[in-house]
């Protein structure tokens, strides 16, 4: 669903992401953790064609990131940390026109926000501000936003920041549910390292902008001899996830 | 073609259900009109249809020249970015604000030359009209320039800068006064802003002089900073992190 090689990033002197190499199959949930300045972001906006590579090659969703970033754009949803929605619309007028822009007719277009919305438990707040939500429906809303066009992949940045753990766990059931239902191949990124653990197959983690381990969760424990997934980053990078991250 | 269409109607249906800011952006040269107009009129400098068409470029700088605000939301509560991860083009995202800008402009000039003809203007309809197109056509330059700023520069300097950067561009567009008035030096100066031909260009309509030279630098100079706006506007949007 990914694959990148040498993927750099240079602005100006500094080099952001020094030449990753990632592979990620359809259908995997993959935990993409770094600390603050590692390059997490910069990779994550190389991938969805918001920020263009400085050099390497990458296929996404089976697109040319750099022949082919609207056919990327049709492929992939993505879901900001700071979500989409303007504090003051109904969120049903965003979602339509959103849908729209993929192409749907009005009549499909509704049908789609209205099934969607659902889906997501989130029924009827449509008219609805985003401001008028709790944090675990705006962010659900977020994932609606970015599921409109049917994606294969979906890139989720931080989706469970600031949310209680109850929240934060129902999130994670629409995740899984998205995986098997619709075969939805998942790239997060997470402050939260039992999130990565609960909820990746997969782990990746950057450091200085080079991917410093690319396994899955048990693996990279057994291998550093670690109990939690703390420990093993403590290993990898000798620093907390945590440290000095906006929580 | 479609998206275009779509995006268009989204931003036109969110401009008119927000009577308060429509009403707003126009208010100042709507003042001008009923407040000046009067004792402009009396002055002997020029009549009614003088002093409109320097209003319509006043109204192009405050309306659409003030359009950079909306993007400043949008960029700060994410909604710029999820409009880049569709496939539409960045040209279409842009322009769909654009248009929308235009068409408000459209709706406010002809309400204030509405508002002129009761006042006591009197002015050739197919002057007027053609005026009405050549202020959408500089609203188009306008808009982008202000997008373009309002992308480019800290946020939350985007509202004093404009505001401010308008009056001086106005003042010396002789939108108020003729700039035949003018000492050579600002006469000079005055050239050297754009709004200077279109002021020019609007009141050669006004006065139904189709064939003037003022009308033609007019055009001329309208054309040259919508394409020279959308041009750039494009180029903003098309930079990462827009």
């Amino acid at each position: 669903m990914i694959h990148a090689r040498g993927l750099t990033k240079t602005f100006g002197p500094t080099e952001a992401v020094r030449g990753i190499d990632l592979d990620v199959s359809a259908g995997e949930i993959v935990g993409f953790l770094g600390p603050n300045g590692a390059g997490k972001t910069t990779t994550l906006r190389m991938l969805t064609t918001l920020l263009r590579p400085t050099s390497g090659t990458a296929t996404v969703a089976g697109a040319d990131l750099f022949a082919d970033p609207a056919g990327v754009r049709r492929r992939i949803g993505y879901v900001a940390q700071g979500g989409a929605f303007a504090p003051f619309s109904p969120v049903g007028e965003e979602l339509v026109l959103q849908a729209r822009l993929y192409g749907m007719g009005r009549a499909q277009a509704r049908e789609r926000v209205t099934t969607l919305l659902a889906e997501l438990d989130l029924p009827g707040v449509e008219e609805r501000t985003s401001v008028s939500l709790s944090g675990g429906q705006k962010r659900r809303l977020d994932i609606a936003m970015g599921l409109l066009h049917r994606p294969e992949l979906l890139f989720l940045d931080e989706p469970t920041t600031g949310l209680d753990p109850q929240s934060r766990a129902n999130l994670w059931d629409h995740v899984r549910r998205l995986r098997e239902q619709e075969g939805l191949t998942v790239f997060l990124t997470t402050h939260y390292l039992e999130e990565a653990d609960a909820l990746c197959d997969r782990i990746l983690i950057i450091d200085h902008g080079r991917l410093v381990a690319q396994r899955t969760p048990d693996e990279l424990k057994s291998e550093h001899g670690a109990r939690t997934l703390d420990e093993v980053f403590l290993a990898v990078t000798g620093r907390e996830l945590r440290e000095g991250a906006a929580a | 073609m479609t998206a275009l269409a779509v995006l268009t109607g989204h931003y036109l249906r969110v401009s008119f259900g927000n009577k308060f800011s429509l009403v707003f952006s126009a208010l100042q040269p709507f003042l001008y009109l009923v407040l000046f107009g009067p004792l402009f009129d009396r002055s002997g400098v020029g009549s009614w249809a003088v002093l409109v068409p320097g209003l319509l470029v006043q109204l192009g700088l405050t309306s659409a020249g003030m359009a950079g605000f909306t993007i400043v939301f949008d960029q700060r509560f994410g909604v710029l970015e999820r409009l880049r991860v569709t496939p539409v083009s960045r040209v279409t995202l842009l322009l769909g604000r654009v248009l929308r800008d235009s068409v408000v402009l459209l709706v406010q000039a002809t309400a204030i030359i509405v508002a002129a003809y009761a006042l006591g203007l009197r002015a050739p309809v197919a002057g007027v009209l053609a005026a009405l197109l050549l202020t959408t056509v500089l609203s188009v330059g306008m808009a982008s320039l202000s997008y373009t700023a309002a992308l480019t520069m800290r946020q939350e300097l985007f509202a004093p800068v404009m505001s401010t950067v308008v009056v001086p561009l106005m003042l010396l567009s002789g939108a108020l006064l003729p700039m035949s008035l003018a000492p050579a030096w600002l006469d000079v100066v005055s050239r050297l802003t754009p709004f200077r031909y279109a002021v020019e260009g609007l009141r050669a309509l006004f006065a139904g002089s189709y064939a003037s030279s003022a009308l033609l630098w007019g055009v001329v100079v309208s054309l040259a900073f919508a394409v020279l706006g959308v041009t750039l506007g494009t180029r903003r949007f098309q930079r990462e992190n827009a």
